[in-house]
């Protein structure tokens, strides 16, 4: 398989108060396309920093970046959008969606910055995402409305409209119940499965048992690399959300 | 300045179309709508200042515009293209009367000629004006003589009501005949029809021919001009002469006036006031002040120069009120910015530029002012109609208003102008936010 993103050797250095602070020191890293990674670390491993870094929110002090085969490390700001908002997904911990608007709205908001025409076929592609993370019927609600669940699924379902290359993760499951974590877990499983790349920072070990591949981080150097031969599929009891035909519409417009 | 008003309007209008087509900016203009009506008295609070003021420049304009125009009228019925020369005593009579009874002074047949004699004057009317009593039967009524010709009628803009005004063969064949003030008329035949009766204005009896309609006062004299009487000029030459003898407290006095007033109406506006400096050097022969040369047209200018400086004072008000405004606008959005600084950080993180947050923000601020500068425009309207109307029927005041369309569009685009100008700052701040430290932020 085609690697999706590539780090050699990245470093990340903070100067706090005339410290250097080294959050990340020399990573190198390669991932798939169709992996499913989680990357885990006591606090203060890095791993934030090295989240940030994949996410083309920070940029290394030093070392290369190559995402979907172009060179990020050194871009300037606007291409760094640029990059978020074609190559990116973003899932946050807090869910982050913007309280002022509806969940469609809400998926809408990454076609926004491409720049992209609004028309009614990215509407109803923002629907259909909807409908697979099993909110079809809260279309018109704010996030206020809905449970942290739900909300985290309109984040998925955010994260999934403008096709990514890498959807990245940030401690999916932090502010849920084990319940709703496992429905969370089951639905990135699922998309993992529809061929979608997915890297997860986690600091729970049954959420990271779900991931095809575990990094481990420590004083922001990798600690271990380790491929999870058999990842957590799914929990007896979590019904599932995913309607398996709008599942295959976005593996066909994954392939396109 | 239409001109001005249309391209301004014409510029706004494209504006917002500009923001309304554009995906992003349809979609900053409605969430700055939302996000409006979320806060919506904090956002009414904050443009506040912006309401008041642009309120404040429409009503006050529109009263200045009005008390102005009424003044304007006033000048303009004197007629813009008219000069007015009087006789008046001059204040210091020792040298040139002697010790003779009679103060002669004022404008002569002599000047008159020769003022006829200015190419530019296509009209004349002299007039003589004396008090006198007129009288029917035992009624009697202090009154003035306006003695004057025919084209008085027109020069004054004067309607008659009833009857008909002199005609040249009045002065011709001397008739004796008067034309009444309205108010006049009324007091000496209260129940009658006036024409065809007579009056007896010293010794003689004069036909009465028309009744004036009541006009108003026009600013100029203390007299009521719907108690005059009107004779021809030249029966009241022949029949009071030029002498006029005063009664006052103890004493008498006479003086001899052969003309008190020449109104004259000059070809071209233009040519108004060289015509005036001409008559003023034919008047400096009489070698005493016994003469004032009256150019409306002048006032006219002074009125609107001096409409020219209300305007600047009210642009100035205007100014510092809409930069308390803008000061309260800027307030407002840098507390919004950082009270949305993890939304900025979730729009950076998925994919918005610094510029996309920029407009953003501007957008917003622009839409709060604008809402602002619109509520303003509705209170200073409502101001302007509402004032005049409870003046009207609480005090019987009357207070001129004229809605100024320019200063419509000039306060609409003052008010977006004062929401980009106060909006950059803060919206570059929400810009330049480091998307990791803003997504931190709770």
């Amino acid at each position: 398989m085609a690697s999706v993103l590539k780090i050699i050797d990245l470093a990340k250095i903070y100067s706090l108060e005339s410290v250097l602070v080294y959050a990340v020191k020399g990573v190198t890293l390669e991932v798939e396309e169709g992996d499913f990674v989680a990357l885990m670390g006591p606090s203060g491993s890095g791993k934030s920093t090295l989240l940030n870094l994949l996410g083309c929110l920070d940029r290394p002090t030093n070392g290369q970046y190559f995402l979907a085969g172009q060179d990020v490390a050194r871009m300037e700001d606007d291409q760094l959008s640029n990059i978020r908002s074609r190559y990116l997904g973003f899932i946050f911990q807090q869910y982050n969606l913007l309280p002022q608007y509806t969940v469609v709205e809400n998926i809408e908001i990454p076609l926004l910055y491409q720049g992209a025409k609004l028309s009614n076929s990215t509407t109803n592609r923002c629907i259909g995402l909807a409908q697979l993370v099993g909110l079809g019927n809260r279309l018109d609600h704010r996030p206020m409305q809905l449970s942290g669940g739900q909300q985290q699924r309109v984040a998925i379902a955010r994260s999934l409209v403008n096709d990514p290359a890498v959807i990245l993760a940030d401690e999916p499951t932090g502010n849920l119940d084990s319940r709703t974590s496992d429905e969370i877990m089951h639905l990135l499983s699922k998309l993992n499965e529809a061929g979608k790349t997915i890297i997860m920072v986690t600091h729970e070990n049954d959420i990271a048992s779900w991931a095809k591949r575990v990094v481990r981080m420590r004083d922001g150097v990798i600690e271990s690399d380790i491929r999870n031969e058999k990842p957590t599929v799914s929990i007896e009891g979590a019904t599932s959300t995913i309607q398996t035909e709008l599942l295959e519409s976005l593996v066909l417009n994954q392939s396109k | 300045m239409l001109i001005f008003s249309i391209t301004a309007i014409l510029m706004l209008a494209s504006l917002f179309a500009c923001i309304l087509i554009w995906d992003k900016g349809r979609r900053s203009f409605i969430l700055a709508v939302r996000s409006l009506w979320l806060h919506r008295l904090r956002a009414f609070l904050s443009v506040l200042g912006i309401i008041i003021g642009t309120g404040a420049v429409i009503s006050l304009m529109a009263f200045g515009e009005g008390s102005m125009q009424d003044a304007l009228e006033d000048i303009r019925r004197l007629g813009a293209n008219n000069i007015m020369v009087r006789s008046v005593k001059p204040t210091d009579d020792a040298g040139s009367s002697k010790r003779s009874y009679i103060a002669i002074y004022g404008l002569t047949y002599t000047d008159f000629d020769k003022i006829a004699t200015i190419p530019t004057v296509t009209r004349m009317v002299p007039m003589r004006i004396f008090p006198q009593e007129v009288r029917r039967g035992y009624k009697g009524v202090n009154s003035r003589i306006v003695s004057t010709i025919p084209d008085y009628l027109d020069i004054h803009n004067i309607e008659m009501k009833s009857g008909r005004f002199l005609v040249a063969d009045d002065e011709v064949l001397l008739r004796n005949v008067a034309v009444l003030g309205s108010e006049l008329a009324n007091r000496l035949f209260p129940f009658e029809d006036p024409i065809d009766k007579e009056v007896q204005l010293g010794t003689f009896f004069y036909k009465i021919i028309g009744v004036m309609k009541e006009r108003s006062q026009g600013g100029v004299s203390t007299e009521d001009v719907n108690l005059d009487v009107v004779i021809p000029i030249a029966t009241a030459r022949v029949r009071f002469g030029e002498r006029i003898f005063m009664r006052s407290a103890g004493s008498r006095s006479a003086e001899k006036v052969e003309i008190s007033q020449i109104t004259l109406t000059v070809s071209d506006t233009e040519k108004v006031r060289p015509t005036g400096e001409i008559i003023r050097s034919i008047l400096e022969n009489h070698g005493k002040a016994d003469w004032t040369v009256n150019v409306p047209l002048d006032r006219l200018e002074e009125a609107e120069r001096a409409k020219e400086r209300y305007k600047m004072l009210l642009v100035l008000i205007a100014s510092i009120s809409l930069l308390v405004g803008g000061i309260g606008i800027m307030n407002i959005m840098l507390a919004t910015v950082t009270e949305r600084t993890r939304e900025i950080g979730i729009r950076r993180a998925l994919g918005a530029k610094r510029r996309d947050i920029t407009l953003q923000f501007l957008i917003e601020a622009v839409v709060q002012t604008s809402v602002g500068g619109i509520l303003g425009i509705v209170l200073g309207l409502a101001m302007v109609y509402a004032l005049p109307f409870f003046a009207e029927t609480f005090w019987d005041a009357r207070i001129p208003a004229k809605v100024h369309f320019e200063s419509i569009t000039w306060s609409l685009t003052t008010a977006v102008a004062v929401g980009i100008v106060f909006g950059i700052y803060p919206s570059r701040r929400a810009a330049l936010m480091d998307p990791i430290e803003a997504l931190r932020h709770v």
